[in-house]
């Protein structure tokens, strides 16, 4: 049985500052994609979702872990390391699975006209992630950007509900990218 | 009993209140122009010297970045230097007066007028973050004018301003609208600065300490000086060449030299004056 | 030549040197001592410790002394200080019904069970200089007469006006309140975090609204229905023991105020209450915000035109707190030049178009 206890952040400041830019470029820029290090979460989480959660998470933002991520390792990790309550989707800040095991993206909180910032962030873990496939616009794109998206129809539903909506940070092995309600998406 | 330094994290905020401030960072980012909530913390300066900023900076720094620190366009104002000392003692980042060389820049009141790249973040201090506030005082009025994009009230108030005088009136602090919903203040910044705001290759990032709201816009985004179709927006334009090194394009300083009425005018972005002086350039002669 | 103003560095090292120096003062007179301030300044300390938000007698003392005296920026050091700690945990309420009291006044019974007790007040003192303290060596005063220990407990004056039913009842709260430090202030605020908010807030502030709504701004006929001074534990659950530790005691002054509150058909009158509760000894404050939170209560408790200051919530929480005040206040000093330069640019291109205008309207009507 894991015990959770490693795997964590060597220099926490510092390695939390890292990935926290990595990611804030991420969402400032649709399609970018980053590298971070750091974390060595257990399977099946991504080093990179890792250190998302580790930069991110803790005791004041409910997680939940979605699919093959809700399993006793990294329910531990993650309990461990940010102290996060783990929780359903409906009263989550943050979620972290597979894309078909985040579904449906209803249940989790938008945000309210008053405080649209209260809403979950998704990390959603890919197989790949490459600067092919969704066509995306918006704030942070100069032109027209492209990202590799599991599909299209929900992420445009997302889109349309702006200033209400999810914001989602994909990762995939040691390299994420992001796509906030901002942007607008198209197919490829 | 008392603190030394070692007792103070990297960045000087502990890490759970950072990892409170980047959230924010963040969902301000995929709202732009939207004011997010934070628990904003007390800094070991006042509340008005830029709490706001400099919380978003300790949250944004990595040893690796380069700081520029300006007030009022210049380098070496008395809280710039305050600023700039405070994160290179609590952080050990590399600092820098060149706005080429600096990959996060913080400001009061000025954009930088060497055009800032994809790479740099740009971090402005905001006394008052919400537009609206002298227009309507409570926050619970403007926080339902904002969700409702209800922004009848500005356009009243521009109006009348421009019924009265032929022109708006803002000289600073001119408010925008961020991707065609929210309206935003983009700090008191001269309305000479507006036009940098739209499309800007850097990510700009606003914090309020006091106020307890951060903001964000995402580079390229799509800023608008609000105006009317009979009544354009104009930036503000100088009327002269700065005195010491000719810039016909730069914000000017207007410093007051005797008693007798003697006055120049001189850039206030410092580095951007000292960068062209370098390079040769100076002021015609009268 | 004109050469732009360097040397800010340097400024601001020098000026650092010379607020030192004034700090001490004569260097002929001995330098006060942290433990002197902290033993002998103590209603400044309790305001520093009050305002600052921590209790720390010992680092209100250091504070005031590094303020040159000055409560607000004192308060404010410890504040900054205060941020950097880490949140370790929460206490179980205070029972302040427990505590041990210096002072314990009722104004609205001639005397109650746990009796009164004056305590060491300023109020029947006839404010003549004392010139005695004046000299250096003044032996300690003479000890004061120690009463007879308290043959019953204190239980609160307005836990007998409760037994009758003529107070409206204050249910327990269930909830952990929302804790100001942690979240920001959100509109409309619960009587938690208001009461959270006028405990951290400007004495001077909190007492010209309170007296604001004794003038009839806002009136609602408080009554001091107890005010105690003195020490109450402060106990922590440990959940690896399962019980509450008492790990300290905290000097505390609390005001409960019974007000007048008119009922209405459907329900009988009874009185309703303020609430005030502050670190150390400050009676000043404890009235103050036990008056300003009653009238914060208006709208809750159905009271018409309830719109003078004291009664705002919002108005009354933005704009309690002395470290944003006086930072916001103050920062007006701070360069303006570039935006004072926008604005006198505009001023001079307006007058410059009304002179024209004038001019082309006066040759208009010569011509």
């Amino acid at each position: 049985m894991t015990h959770g206890l490693t795997g964590g952040f060597a220099a926490p400041a510092v390695e939390a500052a890292a990935t926290f830019r990595a990611v804030l470029q991420a969402m400032a820029r649709p399609g970018r994609i980053e590298r971070v290090r750091g974390a060595a979460p257990p399977p099946p989480c991504s080093p990179a979702a890792g250190a998302v959660l580790l930069t991110l998470v803790d005791a004041d933002t409910p997680l939940h872990l979605a699919g093959r991520h809700d399993g006793e390792a990294l329910r531990a990790w993650a309990r461990f390391h940010t102290g996060a309550p783990l929780v359903g989707p409906g009263e989550a800040a943050f979620a972290l699975g597979e894309w078909a095991a985040l579904g449906p993206l209803d249940a989790y909180r938008q945000g309210t006209p008053e405080h649209p910032d209260r809403s979950a962030t998704l990390i959603v873990e890919t197989a790949r992630l490459a600067p092919a496939g969704a066509r995306l616009t918006g704030p942070g794109v100069r032109d027209v950007a492209a990202l590799s998206l599991p599909e299209i129809a929900a992420f445009a539903r997302n889109a349309a509900r702006f200033p209400l909506g999810l914001d989602f940070i994909l990762t995939a092995g040691d390299r994420l990218a992001a796509l906030p309600r901002s942007a607008r998406v198209e197919a490829g | 009993m008392t603190p030394d330094d070692a007792d103070y994290t990297f960045a000087y905020l502990d890490e759970a209140t950072k990892r409170m401030i980047r959230r924010a960072v963040l969902k301000a980012v995929a709202i732009p122009g939207y004011q997010t909530p934070f628990a904003s913390r007390e800094m070991p300066m006042p509340y008005g010297w830029g709490t706001g900023g400099v919380q978003l900076t300790a949250a944004c720094l990595t040893p690796d970045d380069v700081l520029k620190v300006i007030d009022q366009g210049a380098d070496d104002t008395t809280n710039a230097v305050s600023i700039r000392a405070f994160f290179a003692k609590v952080a050990g980042v590399a600092t820098t007066e060149s706005t080429r060389e600096a990959t996060i820049i913080q400001t009061r009141h000025r954009i930088p007028e060497t055009p800032l790249t994809e790479d740099q973040i740009m971090v402005f201090q905001v006394p008052i973050p919400e537009p609206l506030r002298f227009l309507e005082p409570r926050e619970t009025e403007t926080r339902r004018m904002h969700a409702l994009a209800d922004y009848g009230l500005m356009q009243v108030r521009l109006y009348e301003d421009v019924a009265r005088h032929g022109a708006v009136t803002l000289a600073y602090a001119y408010p925008v609208r961020v991707a065609g919903r929210y309206v935003m203040d983009p700090s008191p910044i001269p309305r000479f600065d507006n036009p940098k705001l739209d499309r800007s290759p850097a990510l700009m990032l606003f914090g309020a300490g006091r106020e307890q709201r951060i903001y964000a816009l995402p580079p390229w985004t799509r800023v608008e000086s609000l105006d009317f179709e009979d009544h354009p927006f104009e930036a503000s334009k100088p009327d002269r060449p700065c005195a010491l090194c000719g810039a016909e394009d730069s914000y000017l300083d207007e410093v007051i030299v005797d008693d007798a009425g003697g006055r120049m005018f001189v850039c206030s972005d410092t580095d951007h004056c000292a960068n062209r002086r370098a390079a040769g350039a100076q002021a015609s002669a009268p | 030549m004109y050469v732009a103003t360097k040397g800010g560095e340097r400024a601001i090292g020098a000026a650092h040197a010379w607020l030192a120096e004034e700090r001490r003062g004569d260097p002929a007179t001995p330098a006060l001592t942290v433990a002197q301030i902290r033993e002998q300044m103590t209603l400044a300390v309790a305001r520093v410790m009050a305002e600052g938000a921590l209790y720390d007698p010992d680092l209100a003392a250091l504070a005031l002394k590094q303020a040159r005296g000055d409560a607000v920026e004192a308060a404010f050091l410890i504040r900054a200080y205060r941020t950097t700690l880490p949140r370790l945990g929460a206490s179980l309420a205070l029972d302040t019904a427990a505590m041990a009291c210096d002072r314990r006044i009722s104004a609205i019974f001639k005397d109650l069970p746990g009796g009164q007790t004056l305590g060491p007040t300023f109020d029947y003192t006839h404010r003549l200089l004392d010139f005695a303290l004046a000299a250096e060596d003044a032996p300690p005063p003479p000890a004061a007469p120690e009463a007879p220990p308290a043959s019953s407990p204190a239980p609160r004056a307005a836990a007998i006006l409760d037994r009758e039913g003529v107070l409206q009842p204050e249910p327990e709260g269930a909830d952990t309140p929302p804790d100001l430090t942690r979240a920001p202030l959100e509109l409309p605020a619960d009587r938690a975090l208001r009461l959270q908010a006028l405990a951290r807030g400007d004495e001077g502030f909190l007492l010209a609204l309170a007296y604001s709504s004794q003038r009839g701004y806002g009136r609602n006929h408080p009554f001091v229905g107890e005010l105690r001074v003195g020490a109450a534990a402060v106990e922590v659950e440990i959940p690896e023991l399962g019980f509450a530790v008492a790990i300290g005691e905290v000097a505390l002054t609390e005001c409960e105020t019974i007000n007048q509150f008119a009922g209405s058909t459907t329900e009988p009158a009874q009185f309703t209450r303020g609430y005030g509760l502050v670190l150390g000894c400050n009676e000043r404050k404890a009235i103050s915000m036990a008056l300003v939170d009653r009238a914060l209560r208006a709208r809750e408790l159905g009271e018409a035109d309830a719109d003078a200051p004291a009664q705002d919530e919002e108005f009354v929480l933005s704009h309690c707190d002395n470290v944003q005040a006086s930072g916001f206040l103050e920062h007006i000093k701070l360069p303006h030049h570039v935006d004072f330069q926008a604005e006198l640019e505009l001023v001079r291109r307006l007058r410059a178009e009304a002179t024209a205008a004038q001019a082309a309207a006066s040759s208009e009507a010569a011509g």
